[in-house]
């Protein structure tokens, strides 16, 4: 096991309310290598958040290990950082202070001055000036408190990010101007990301692998697609490569119709996702079976 | 004509309710007739002797003037002035105001984080509560043996529930999100406590805290008619057996004032604690 992040035979089950159990999804195995950005695609109920809160530490799965870096997680830890859906923001708090308390939690021996004029620069680093610093978050936009929270993650440079559909509560004008800015607040770090998302084009965009979950119970991540499409990249440029819509197609066929006839257990020991690997330009649109890892 | 604002209307019309009523009621309270216009047989009947009746508001106002311009005189154990014995209430409910709140808060912290403690205290809780606050005052005699700790136990007692629930709803409400931040951030359990639900609590706490200040107001009162020797509800007290009705008119006007004033200052805390999601 070679990989940074690496997931192994993760499973869980709920009680179901009526003294059985309910297994969400079960084996689910799959690797994220350092500096990678992994968006995890499936719907509702397949336990994508499930799976993002056991990466987070906020939850523990039934059975299975997450090992990260060489060793196993326990607990929430600084070393991920987390951009939930609904922001997250401390409501009593300003912008600024907002970000200074996570700073401040991650570099303990810095100098007020430091911990401020770092958290700064991450604000300013996804669009925000000084003008908001000190509004409160009720006082910003949906689009502004996001990009804070973003701010905020990436202040901590943890070793893996996660997003819990950070764009889901967004119109999807300002979705597009703050995918640009995850973008090029991503390309200037070395940040491994995982994110979880429902829009396929965002998905796109953002990713250099997307996993594929079957629909639950007993989901599992079936496929591991790869992003063929160069960076930088940008949304009214892709959809012009001529792999985006060969991916696209791809992607709405197993959301569709796949996840719904690979649903259900299998005897398969292995469950690692298969690969799958579209590249037009070699006009070879290839499945090759090989294992993700 | 300019128009005036609802703020400006509203105090207008405040005004002329104050002033209708106080001409009302000046109007209402009969005038003492005076001994030369009487009939003998008034005289005889001894309607001429001074009667006490409801004083009207001038004398009222004039009572108030000459209390207010010297407040703080002290003639001895019956005859203290008006500032005087509010300082007196206002000490006994702040002294079992603070100690209620040095329980209540902790304690609603620990049954709000900690559903067995909230499940274990509950049954206490809610016997204890419906408890008239007045109900514990000879027992409070017997036991502190003296009167000023008697009273402020009582008003300690009556003012810890609100606040205890308060605290533990207010705790146990914090959302989930906020106390995630807290944890993906590795915030220790005391920084968690003073960053996050604390702060979050608050408006909440808050509000239990000005409730609690409200009932321990009304309690003082009724505390101090028992107990007797200074403050406010003693001096209505001592007043009503001078028969002296101007001046428990008056008190009873600064009992309200004094209440009023005590919400205000709450009403002030629990704006600098509000925030909006």
């Amino acid at each position: 096991m070679t990989s940074f992040l690496s997931v192994e035979q993760l499973t869980q089950r709920y009680p179901d309310g009526d003294g059985g159990e309910l297994t969400v999804f079960e084996n689910a195995s799959f690797g994220v290598e350092k500096g990678e950005f992994v968006v995890i695609l499936g719907h509702s109920g397949c336990g994508k958040s499930t799976i993002m809160n056991i990466l987070a530490g906020l939850s523990e799965a039934t059975e299975g290990v997450v090992i990260m870096d060489g060793a196993e997680l326990s607990g929430p830890s600084l070393d991920r950082g987390v951009v939930f859906q609904n922001y997250s923001l401390l409501p009593w708090l300003s912008t600024l202070k907002n970000v200074t308390f996570a700073v401040a939690a991650r570099y303990p021996d810095w100098s007020r001055e430091q911990v401020i004029a770092h958290s700064k620069k991450h604000l300013e680093m996804v669009g925000l000036n000084s003008d908001v610093f000190n509004r409160k978050p009720s006082q910003l936009s949906g689009g502004m408190r996001q990009r804070v929270s973003i701010a905020r993650a990436f202040s901590i440079s943890p070793k893996l990010l996660l997003l819990d559909e950070p764009f889901g509560a967004l119109d999807a004008l300002t979705r597009g101007t703050i995918q640009d800015e995850l973008l090029k607040v991503w390309a200037g770090t070395e940040q491994t990301v995982f994110m979880i998302t429902h829009d396929i084009d965002e998905a796109i965009l953002l990713a250099d692998r997307i996993l594929l979950m079957t629909n639950g119970p007993y989901a599992r991540v079936a496929e591991s697609v790869d992003i063929t499409i160069p960076r930088p990249r940008s949304r009214t440029e892709i959809v012009d490569h001529p792999n985006y819509y060969a991916i696209r197609n791809h992607l709405v066929q197993f959301l569709g119709i796949r996840s719904k006839e690979m649903a259900g257990k299998t005897d398969n020991a292995d469950n690692r996702p298969q690969t799958v690997h579209i590249d037009e330009l070699s006009r070879s649109a290839t499945n090759r079976s090989k294992i993700a890892i | 004509m300019k128009v005036l604002s609802l703020n400006q209307r509203a105090a207008l019309l405040s005004l002329v309710i104050l002033v209708g009523g106080l001409l009302i009621w000046e109007a209402a309270i009969p005038a003492q007739k005076l001994a030369s216009e009487m009939t003998e047989y008034e005289r005889l009947t001894g309607a001429g002797s001074a009667k006490a009746g409801v004083p009207p508001p001038s004398q009222v106002i004039a009572k108030a003037w000459e209390q207010l311009s010297n407040p703080f005189y002290d003639a001895g154990p019956n005859d203290k002035g008006i500032g005087i014995q509010i300082a007196y209430s206002i000490y006994r409910v702040v002294a079992g105001y603070v100690l209620a709140a040095l329980i209540a808060i902790p304690l609603g912290f620990l049954i709000g984080m900690s559903p067995i403690a909230y499940k274990a205290l509950n049954p206490f809780i809610q016997v204890l509560r419906p408890i008239s606050p007045l109900a514990w005052m000879p027992l409070a005699l017997f036991i502190i043996q003296d009167s000023e700790g008697s009273a402020i136990f009582v008003i300690f007692i009556c003012s810890i529930w609100p606040m205890l629930i308060n605290t533990a709803f207010g705790v146990a409400a914090v959302r989930d999100d906020w106390v995630n931040v807290a944890r993906t951030h590795e915030l220790g359990a005391l920084r968690t406590a003073f960053m996050v639900i604390l702060p979050a609590a608050a408006p909440t706490i808050v509000t239990g805290m000005r409730i609690s200040i409200g009932i321990a107001w009304l309690v003082i009162v009724a505390a101090e008619m028992l107990v007797g020797g200074t403050g406010i509800g003693y001096y209505v007290w001592n007043e009503w057996n001078n028969l002296d009705l101007t001046s428990v008119i008056f008190s009873i006007l600064m009992i309200g004032v004094v209440g009023m004033a005590l919400d205000a200052l709450f009403g002030m805390l629990q704006r600098f604690v509000a925030y909006n999601e």
